[in-house]
């Protein structure tokens, strides 16, 4: 039981940073970010780069990791997502340029990086076992501390910091905040490059756990929109708890039902629908929009 | 003025047509023999199907090089047309289809079991022989014909380790982990099988994953509380071999490891590094112990080409070579498969990617009833420090 809660953990709080960038970019922009996935991949390969190829530090590969992807975001945002919202009121328009996206970065990614698994040196040794009731890598529980330090960043700055008061304000009425002067087209940017900043750190952590390779990035979208689902699109708070959500049915369904083969996401899915047909915009999210 | 400008048109327009027809003249030089690859270069799987690509556009280009290869009075130049069918059996009906618009008689892939049965009938209808690299028995049996398998199958592989492991490791438990995929899930049912038949305890078989698990640890738990001597990883792709004995490892594991599948070793090195001492795969010639000087090249030509060797392409390197040096046995198969068919069941020519007397030949006849499958070595290796190294060598007949 007990090791079953620490995987919970673990997997719940990589899972819920993945979900906060996708749930930042559709609450800000109201544009599902199909190409989530691929950014997350791409942050791997760069602390792949930076910390397992050139032999930084791995805290610098992640601040690395984390500027590059900020910039990849702030790009995409600038020079594809602005002209197509400028110019289509159709939401389809973004979600098929998010959908290019992804294939874009899939091949670009294999172009520069390759087709196959990469991995980096381990950066702590050893186990924690506590008399074969909770046996735990100091590796990952060192992923798991950085990943909730984090995402407890990630609410302060948008709580207590002027940008953040004008995310929030900007994804709460888009309208009322360019009425109190916030500039739409640099918080979109901004919010969009802390998307993909979040979806790339949460790949360098990881790229020291299970490794990157190309194909990544769709079954870590597909995660991503579970969980965004189960908490609410557009909420922050519902991100965090979707993430650690899936995380626990993930642990609990590994640990109880392996012996049945691997029904744990068939069950999940099921699950997932059932409730989101008696409740359609998740945990924390309004009917509303 | 206009004038000028026609005649300035005209001369440009003159010498363009003039180089045209002196570099097509140049490229004219040996005709051209199209080899066809149909798989999957991209998504979850790439890995597999690019080693392959590379591989052949690596010989075809050290052929080309080197003046052609010569079929009866014809030498010809190779050229690889390829087609990504990621993975996706509808896109692999049109891939074999595109191949069949361009006149191509002879195919490389699908990678997948899906794929592989999915194409056979456009294979029929359209004269091509094609050389998957998935397992199910019914491609390669009568009345299917046009299927040769490239590669060492999971059924003949695995009953080869268990018992070299039995017998000389003392192994008598195993356990089998496999991706919840089609191809891993048939190879552990065949693994299942052969360690049965083979009198080992199989003590745990239902443990599945997903291929984007990012945790093993919950994974392998309820395995390694059965403590088998032998772990074995069902057709675990490189991508996830490395996490899977990381985890097994971190959790006190200290029985043996092994899959039936081709693995890299730097991959193995990345992902985690000593913890892989001692695992066990398939390979292909590139061990020192066993590879010739001309598998030595082909290794230093694909590095020079792409970068970067990929260990995968040990046991692919073999498919193009096989179809060429059949076509030289009998030129008459180059548009006719029944007369490549009817060279299969003769042929031996010598092995150039293996030191010694090893051959290149069509087997098959025990698992299949008819030889559809290369005579690619089974070479089973085992990681030590970054390297493979051999553990031994088989042959499948």
């Amino acid at each position: 039981m007990e090791q079953v809660i620490v995987n919970a953990l673990y997997l719940g709080s990589q899972y819920a940073m993945i979900a906060l960038g996708l749930t930042l970019i559709f609450a800000l922009m109201n544009v599902l970010n199909f190409a989530h996935g691929q950014m997350y991949v791409l942050g791997g390969f760069v602390t792949y780069t930076i910390y397992g190829r050139l032999g930084f530090p791995f805290i610098v590969a992640l601040l690395g990791t984390a500027v590059t992807l900020a910039i990849v975001g702030a790009l995409i945002e600038y020079f594809l997502f602005r002209p197509v919202i400028r110019r289509s009121v159709r939401e389809e328009s973004t979600m098929l340029l998010a959908a290019g996206i992804a294939f874009l970065l899939d091949a670009v990614i294999l172009l520069v990086f390759g087709e196959k698994q990469r991995g980096v040196p381990k950066i702590l040794d050893g186990v924690f076992n506590w008399d074969f009731r909770i046996i735990l890598p100091y590796d990952r529980i060192l992923v798991c501390v950085l990943a909730i330090m984090s995402i407890a960043g990630f609410i302060a700055f948008m709580q207590f910091t002027k940008t953040g008061r004008a995310l929030r304000a900007f994804a709460q009425d888009r309208v009322a905040a360019e009425l109190m002067g916030v500039n739409v087209d640099r918080y979109s940017m901004i919010g969009f490059a802390l998307g993909a900043m979040l979806a790339g750190l949460v790949g360098g952590l990881l790229v020291t756990i299970t490794g990157v390779n190309l194909g990544m990035g769709g079954p870590v979208s597909i995660k991503a929109f579970m969980m965004v689902m189960i908490g609410g699109a557009g909420v922050i708070s519902g991100a965090i708890a979707g993430g650690f959500i899936l995380g626990a049915l993930e642990a609990v369904g590994l640990a109880v039902l392996s012996q049945y083969g691997d029904i744990t996401y068939l069950l999940i899915f099921a699950s997932l629908m059932v409730f989101l047909s008696f409740r359609p915009q998740g945990l924390m999210g309004k009917p509303w929009g | 003025m206009h004038r000028k400008a026609l005649l300035k048109a005209v001369s440009i327009v003159a010498i363009l047509a003039c180089s045209a027809l002196i570099s097509s003249t140049g490229f004219a030089a040996n005709k051209v023999l199209k080899i066809g690859f149909v798989g999957v270069t991209s998504g979850p799987a790439a890995a597999w199907g690019i080693s392959n690509v590379r591989s052949m556009q690596t010989r075809a280009k050290w052929i080309n090089e080197t003046g052609g290869v010569k079929i009866g009075d014809t030498t010809y130049d190779v050229e690889i047309v390829t087609f990504d069918d990621q993975k996706d059996p509808k896109r692999a009906i049109a891939g074999m289809e595109k191949m069949a618009q361009e006149g191509i008689h002879y195919v490389v892939g699908p990678n997948v079991d899906d794929g592989a049965a999915a194409v056979r009938p456009v294979a029929e209808r359209n004269g091509i022989i094609y050389f998957p690299y998935a397992f199910p028995k019914e491609l390669y049996t009568k009345p299917a014909s046009n299927a040769v398998l490239g590669m060492v199958a999971s059924y003949q592989s695995g009953p080869a380790i268990y018992k070299y492991l039995k017998e000389t490791k003392g192994v008598k438990s195993i356990a089998f982990v496999s991706a919840n995929e089609s191809d891993p899930l048939s190879q552990r049912e065949g693994g299942i099988a052969a360690a049965k038949a083979l009198g080992l305890d199989v003590v745990s078989s239902n443990v599945t994953f997903q291929v984007d698990t990012i945790d093993f640890t919950p994974v392998l738990t309820p395995v390694m509380r059965t403590k088998p001597d032998l772990l074995v990883l069902s057709g675990v792709s490189p991508a996830n071999a490395p996490q899977l004995i990381r985890s097994a490892r971190e959790l006190g594991f200290q029985g043996l490891i092994s899959t039936e599948t081709a693995q890299d070793a730097t991959v193995l090195k990345e992902g985690a590094g000593d913890l892989a001492n001692g695992f066990i795969s398939v390979g292909g010639a590139s061990t020192p112990e066993i590879s010739s000087d001309m598998m030595a090249e082909f290794v230093d030509r694909y590095t020079k080409m792409f970068g970067e060797y990929n260990d995968e392409s040990n046991t692919k390197v073999y498919a193009l070579e096989y179809i060429l040096e059949t076509l030289k046995v009998n030129p008459a198969a180059i548009t006719d498969v029944e007369e490549f068919k009817k060279t299969m069941d003769t042929f031996e020519v010598a092995n150039p990617y293996m030191k010694g007397d090893a051959k290149l030949k069509y087997v098959g006849t025990t698992s299949f009833g008819q030889k559809r499958q290369l005579m690619v070595p089974l070479v089973v290796n085992v990681y030590k420090d970054g390297k493979f190294e051999t553990l031994f060598v088989a042959e499948v007949d």
